[in-house]
């Protein structure tokens, strides 16, 4: 019988890695993600995990710190948010090539500047080419659940790639809500042991990590790392498969609401999908057909089945909480529309709205602002704005 | 070196199919198939005449291009993976290794 409780965000996502209980834990407090190494500290503190926790100066060295564990053969996790994920940059770049299955817990906050301790997706979208594997959450449940699915994802031996589990800052991470547990020995099973083809601390086997790599093999690697992206996406299905029937919670590459019969869906991550879930409910009483597509896995990204979605729909509208500063839509945005292109999806008008950044709050109002836009969409088949902006005083 | 015919994992033509993932060196070792000769620009030459085998030459090489026999005498240097750095010339006693400029 799974435990009811109610917790926060980041509170779900400590209790997850209690359960996992991995052999090193490294991090660096930084807004909102605190709490997660904070809750954990205590668990080591009061001995029910047999974690080592490396209290380091800094961000890069948190992840420098995992990427050794992970590399001597152990489990590594780290927290963080905004400016300490990009204190980590270059070394989350090492981990990935170097195919360490390291798990982050990700608390969307903006990237300073300006300064701002709030919620936006411009860290995690930042680092959205440093071949980590990206799972988003709409509350606390699913972080949890995406957390304890990190581990069996980024170690499998077709994938063996580092796992960020994102949830927005303050949003989710503070706020407390009703959640399901999984008791302590049924996350054991379902999380297993870590037991990774090479590690330093084989001393029978010696290896060296992370050596020189120039014109003659870099790109080889390279190319074999973008096969693990590649192959994650089965991966990622087989493992939700094994958890739904571990939980009765099915999770996908995307959540559909309300899409079957819509004549227009927005796509939006994290907690924005929560709001816009409640506007699709309202929206769908007065016999509008109006529906959301929530991605949870975009890293990799789900070209082939997000291009079919799609594709059923007149008009849709991508909601990107952070901007690319292209001049040319946020990051979710290209990413959609290049794949629809890519697959010959030419038929639905696709508009962006970059909202939300900051920490701005995102109303039921301002999500009636965009269904009413594509709505008008649908009906005239015109759109006289493809680039906007939902929320910004003007 | 048993493990040598495994390094074909790493060689030059390998493909991304084959090739160790992340680039971990699986074997140890295998360095002495990297060869570094060519970066010499200048050379060691032994005068084995003026050579007391005292070996104070063999633990500085960085290289381990100091070739000794299974007699633990030194031989000729290994020219395969010599850079040409001088440091053996430097701390010979007795002026037994001569530098010249790579050829000469």
């Amino acid at each position: 019988m799974a435990i009811r409780e109610r917790m926060s965000g980041n509170e779900a996502m400590a209790v997850a890695m209690k359960q996992i209980n991995p052999d090193v834990v490294a991090a660096f407090p930084i807004t909102p993600s605190t709490e997660v190494p904070q809750y954990f500290s205590q668990f080591v503190a009061d001995g029910v995990v047999d974690t080592e926790f490396v209290a380091v100066e800094s961000e890069h060295s948190a992840m420098s710190a995992c990427v050794g564990a992970q590399a001597a053969g152990g489990r590594a996790m780290t927290a963080t948010s905004a400016n300490g994920l990009a204190l980590m940059w270059e070394v989350l770049y090492i981990a990935a090539c170097s195919r360490l299955p390291i798990v982050l817990a990700c608390v969307n906050r903006t990237l300073s500047g300006p300064l701002n301790i709030h919620n936006d997706h411009s860290d995690s979208m930042g680092a959205r080419d440093s071949g980590w594997i990206q799972l988003y959450a709409e509350n606390n449940q699913e972080a949890y659940d995406n957390l304890l699915m990190a581990n069996r994802i980024g170690e499998h031996p077709d994938v063996m790639l580092p796992v960020m589990v994102c949830q927005d800052g303050f949003i989710t991470s503070h706020k407390i809500e009703n959640i399901e547990l999984l008791e302590d020995d049924k996350v054991k099973a379902f999380v297993g042991e870590y037991n990774p083809k090479y590690k330093l601390l084989d001393k029978n086997n010696p290896i060296s990590v992370g050596p020189l790599d120039l014109q003659a093999h870099c790109f080889e690697h390279k190319r074999q790392q973008a096969q693990a992206m590649m192959n994650a996406k089965k991966v990622i299905l087989e493992v939700s498969e094994e958890f739904y029937k571990l939980t009765g919670r099915k999770y996908g590459l995307f959540e559909e609401y309300k899409t079957d019969d819509a004549d227009v869906v927005a796509v939006i991550l994290n907690s924005t999908a929560g709001t816009a879930k409640y506007v699709v409910d309202q929206y769908r009483a007065q016999g509008k057909k109006v529906g959301l597509i929530k991605p949870r896995v975009f890293r990799p990204f789900p070209v082939d089945e997000i291009a079919a979605a799609l594709s059923r729909f007149k008009a849709v509208a991508v909601m990107d909480k952070a901007d690319s500063f292209n001049a040319a839509g946020g990051p979710l945005f290209t990413e959609i529309t290049s794949a629809m292109f890519a697959k010959g999806v030419f038929g639905p008008k696709v508009i962006n709205y970059i909202y939300g950044l900051g920490g701005r709050d995102v109303k039921c109002s301002d999500i009636e602002v965009v269904y009413d836009k594509l709505l008008d969409i649908a009906c005239t088949g015109k759109v006289d704005s493809v680039y906007n902006y939902l929320g910004v005083r003007e | 070196m048993s493990s040598k015919k495994e390094l074909k994992t790493i060689a030059p033509d390998v493909k991304w199919q084959d090739i160790t993932e992340g680039g971990v060196m699986p074997y140890a070792g295998n360095a002495e198939l990297f060869k570094t000769g060519d970066w010499r620009s200048m050379r060691p030459v032994w005068l084995q005449e003026k050579c007391k085998q005292c070996l104070l030459c063999y633990p500085v090489c960085p290289d381990t291009s100091i070739l000794i026999d299974e007699s633990g005498k030194r031989t000729d240097f290994d020219f395969d993976h010599c850079k040409g750095c001088g440091v053996c010339v430097k701390v010979c006693p007795f002026k037994a290794i001569d530098f010249v400029e790579e050829g000469k």
